[in-house]
């Protein structure tokens, strides 16, 4: 029997001898929020300080209860018939349990949350896999993969031409070759295209990895991987805004408050950001917008209750210069300058001049 | 015109060019006003603004004055009521009770003449106040149709019927006879009046067969027989034998009084001193209170009434207001009480939820007056619209002008959210309920002669609104504990609906056989109705509930098309 099925037994046994005693049964999970995270510099990801939410059983708990348990028992079928199932799929596949069945995927992927903080195990492990893309990857790197039949494969990321390799759901069984000098993570699909149409990583020397918004699971054991194997640095260069910052950025380097019980597999802490920072927008005089109702929330949200800007000075400072600009800049607005400015001369500075780096 | 422009032009066209004064010309046209224009312009004063109306308000007023007079003979009211179609929006009305009758002379002056009555003096709680109602329906019906109107009367079995038609000298206000006869007639006391009118008939809304319901409901002890223009006889039967605490009569109390009246009493009277005078004509005044109302004045207690003049009566007024006079005697009112108001309420209304509540009685302006409420809740009341109010005043339902009335602003005014209302800044609440408010007075203050909206005095605001609280309280632990039970209820079916997949899953997560998978079934329904307690029913059944009853006065309304109030159906 798998670590995973015996745990999941476990819990279904604690509940059942419980119900059997005439008390009333409690599912106990750690609570997944920016409030039950702590962060040090030193481990380098959010760790969960160990807040427990307890689900008792009663009226207002009794359909998330049962379909906790339904989806375990999903989960053990999965990993006993050594299958996988997408987040998706088992939205479908609660379709079949009657009155119990999930209106809308949120509310089985907030379940399946649930099972993977519950357990300790990431949903990858209990046979649930995501749908979304990995995220891609153009330059000098070589990732050894195996084909359906076992066999070893080699995959050039030079090799691509216009296009770029795809990140695999899974990572866990790649291997890599580079000698690049560094791997450069980028926020948008658009700016990665320009940096491999120019053939940005020939003159750099590096790895280029377009993120496409918030980096996916997949993307992010990727980097991490890849970074630790071969010891080289991760840098990110996303939109000069809160979303750039807190969600793509943050959430990279260290996880995000509500998947903290696997931050641990899942974070870069090694990652260092070079823009577009609030100070590029001055040094730069980037075209600007505005900030939004929800930019300037997000931003205050950060100060006040995000542990990672709270550690790091640097940060603290440089939201409050976006506050008070009250505007953001986009990576594209390099533009402004002509088209490959970003290219001959944003990047080779912003990598010149590590003082401009934010942690 | 103002007074300036008014004075340049006397000045203008006066002496100067030789001429008459002009006042002679104004003077020209300067005569009596007959009762007949008077009525004619002020029609809506009285209730007859539209056919539809003036079809309900005879009715009204003749009821009401046989009510008046049956309690006052302390006999069992048992009223008919007829109303015939004679086509082309003309209908003729019958009435007849066993009230007392009148005496022969009086008569003429009763349905003929207006402003003749016998309660407009008395400081009494009646039905009628004014002496204006059933003369003024007389006159409505002369002027539409040119008939008189027939009445006969019977005082005792021993006497003879007095049968007279009577016209109104609209110039003079004077009853003429146009003819008079004795007749046979098998009743041993009681009056009949008919009357022809122009009109208009309505089954539902501001209808006759509304206010002959309501009327029912808050006069259990009478029976009223009626028949509609379409040949439908409807029997209300008398619902109990006790005739309602006679309202007693009171002297004025000298709060109320105004100096137009105190001198008009003052001139009339025959005491020999203002001390004793102010003893005799008020109530709650003592010799001691007397002398202190006549030193404060700074006149002397043995100065005469009769030659008291205004600067004096003035002075009078202002000491009255300075002096303490403990409030009128309050037993003079008769309320309808609060089994009886719930009884006739849940006769109307088929609701799971029925409390009435009768305040004490209280003083605006040196009135006493009284106010009940009730609330009718839940049942088959709709649950999106407002709520139905049912006005009263003196038992007699009030139909029309519900948005000038006191009674709708005070229940504007009272906080409902918390009753289990739903209900927007001061307005009426919405929720499925009807809310009844009735006024007991020695002196009802209507807005009008119509007596359709009672005017807005703080205390009856105040005394309206405590009412209606106290109720809403009652009905705040109904709907709370209603509440509870239906959440409690949603609750259960929801932890049933689900108990089974707990069941079910733990069956496969740990292979467990189909026994067990039913002892973890009845063990969860045991732990979860161990922690949630016993269910306690909370409607309650309504057992008077008379369905052909409440059906009358509320069918849809078969046209509208006269010049109605919108927007003021009951």
């Amino acid at each position: 029997m798998t670590e995973v099925i015996k745990h999941m037994k476990g819990i279904a046994n604690d509940i059942y001898q419980k119900i059997i005693k005439k008390k009333v049964p409690s599912l106990d999970m750690p609570i997944r929020s920016l409030q039950n995270v702590n962060y040090d510099s030193k481990i380098g990801y959010f760790e969960l300080k160990g807040k427990i939410l307890s689900r008792t059983l009663g009226a207002a708990t009794i359909k998330t209860f049962a379909q906790t348990l339904l989806m375990m028992n999903e989960s053990k079928k999965i990993v006993e018939t050594n299958d996988i199932a997408t987040k998706r799929e088992i939205y479908y596949v609660s379709k079949n349990w009657g009155e119990a069945m999930f209106r809308e995927q949120p509310e089985s992927d907030t379940v399946m949350d649930d099972i993977e903080a519950m357990l300790g195990f990431n949903r990858e492990q209990l046979g649930f896999i995501p749908e979304e893309k990995g995220g891609d990857v153009a330059g000098r790197l070589v990732v050894i993969d195996q084909d359906e039949e076992g066999k070893t494969i080699k995959i050039d990321c030079t090799k691509f031409g216009s296009g770029a390799y795809s990140v695999p759901t899974s990572v866990e069984g790649l291997k890599f070759e580079t000698n690049a000098k560094f791997i450069l993570a980028i926020e948008t699909a658009g700016m990665f295209q320009r940096l491999v149409k120019h053939g940005y990583w020939k003159k750099a020397d590096c790895i280029l990895i377009s993120m496409g918004g918030v980096p996916t699971r997949a993307c992010r054991r990727f980097i991490r991987r890849l970074s630790d194997d071969k010891k080289i640095p991760v840098y990110v260069f996303t939109d000069g805004d809160p979303y750039g910052f807190l969600n793509i950025y943050r959430t990279l380097k260290v996880g995000s408050g509500n998947a903290a019980h696997i931050n641990k597999y899942f974070c870069v802490p090694q990652a260092k950001f070079i823009g577009v920072t609030p100070q590029d927008i001055i040094d730069y005089k980037l075209p600007t917008h505005p900030l939004k109702d929800v930019d300037i929330k997000r931003i205050k949200d950060g100060l006040k209750n995000d542990p990672f800007v709270q550690e790091h000075q640097d940060w603290d400072k440089a939201l409050k210069l976006m506050l008070k600009l009250g505007k953001r800049a986009e990576q594209q607005a390099f533009a402004k300058y002509n088209l490959n400015y970003v290219i001959d001369n944003y990047l080779p500075q912003k990598l010149k001049n590590t003082k401009s780096w934010l942690t | 015109m103002s007074d300036e422009s008014q004075t340049t032009l006397k000045q203008g066209s006066g002496e100067k060019e030789g001429k008459k004064p002009i006042a002679y010309a104004l003077a020209e046209k300067q005569r009596d006003i007959s009762v007949a224009e008077f009525f004619e312009k002020n029609r809506h004063l009285l209730g007859f603004d539209n056919k539809k109306k003036a079809l309900l308000t005879t009715v009204k007023e003749a009821v009401d004055n046989s009510l008046d007079a049956c309690e006052e003979a302390e006999i069992l009211p048992e009223i008919s009521i007829e109303i015939i179609d004679m086509k082309n929006d003309r209908f003729r009305i019958i009435i007849e009770d066993n009230g007392p009758g009148i005496i022969k002379k009086n008569i003429p002056n009763i349905f003929a003449k207006l402003l003749f009555g016998s309660k407009f003096h008395t400081m009494k709680q009646s039905r009628g106040q004014q002496g204006i109602g059933i003369s003024a329906a007389a006159l409505y019906g002369q002027l539409t149709t040119g008939k008189p109107i027939k009445i006969i009367s019977k005082i005792s079995p021993n006497d003879p019927a007095h049968y007279c038609e009577l016209h109104i000298n609209t110039q003079k206000n004077k009853p003429e006879i146009l003819s008079e006869e004795v007749k046979e007639w098998k009743k041993d006391h009681g009056t009949r009046i008919e009357l022809d009118l122009e009109a208009n008939y309505q089954q539902a809304g501001q209808s006759v067969d509304t206010y002959l319901k309501q009327t029912a409901i808050v006069n259990p002890h009478c029976t009223i027989i009626y028949t509609n223009p379409k040949a439908e006889q409807l029997i209300f039967a008398r619902a109990t034998d006790m005739l309602p605490k006679e309202p007693k009569e009171i002297k004025p109390h000298p709060y109320g009084v105004e100096i137009g009246m105190l001198m008009k009493m003052m001139r009339w009277s025959d005491s020999k001193s203002l001390q004793a005078f102010f003893m005799k004509e008020f109530s709650r005044v003592s010799s001691g209170v007397a002398k202190e109302i006549c030193s404060k004045a700074g006149i002397l207690p043995t100065f005469k009434p009769i030659e008291v003049n205004r600067d004096q009566a003035e002075r009078l007024i202002k000491a009255i207001r300075e002096t303490k006079i403990i409030a009128p005697p309050t037993d003079c009112v008769s309320p309808i009480g609060e089994e009886l108001l719930q009884k006739g309420l849940k006769k109307e209304i088929n609701a799971e939820f029925y409390c009435a509540v009768s305040r004490s009685p209280s003083v605006y302006r040196g009135n006493p007056f009284q106010v009940e409420a009730a609330i009718a809740y839940g049942g088959e009341l709709p649950a999106d619209k407002p709520v139905r109010i049912m006005r009263f005043a003196n038992r007699v339902p009030l139909l029309y002008q519900q948005g000038a009335c006191v009674i709708t602003e005070s229940i504007s005014g009272t906080q409902w959210r918390g009753y289990g209302l739903s209900q927007s800044q001061n307005s009426i609440p919405v929720g499925p309920a009807v809310i009844v408010v009735h006024l007991a007075s020695v002196w009802a203050p209507f807005t009008s002669e119509a007596k359709e909206a009672i005017a807005h005095y703080p205390e009856i605001v105040k005394e309206v609104k405590l009412a209606l609280q106290e109720c809403g309280r009652k009905l705040a632990q109904y709907t709370h504990k209603k509440r509870k039970y239906t959440d409690e209820l949603k609750k259960r079916s929801y932890i049933e609906k689900y108990m089974p997949f707990i069941g079910e899953a733990l069956k496969d997560l740990l292979d467990l056989k189909k026994s067990e998978q039913e002892t973890i079934e009845n063990m969860l329904k045991e732990i979860l109705e161990h922690k949630r307690g016993k269910l306690e029913k909370v409607e309650m059944k309504n057992e008077e509930y008379d369905e052909e009853f409440a059906k009358i006065g509320s069918e849809e309304p078969e046209d509208s098309g006269d010049e109605e109030e919108k927007g003021e159906d009951l």
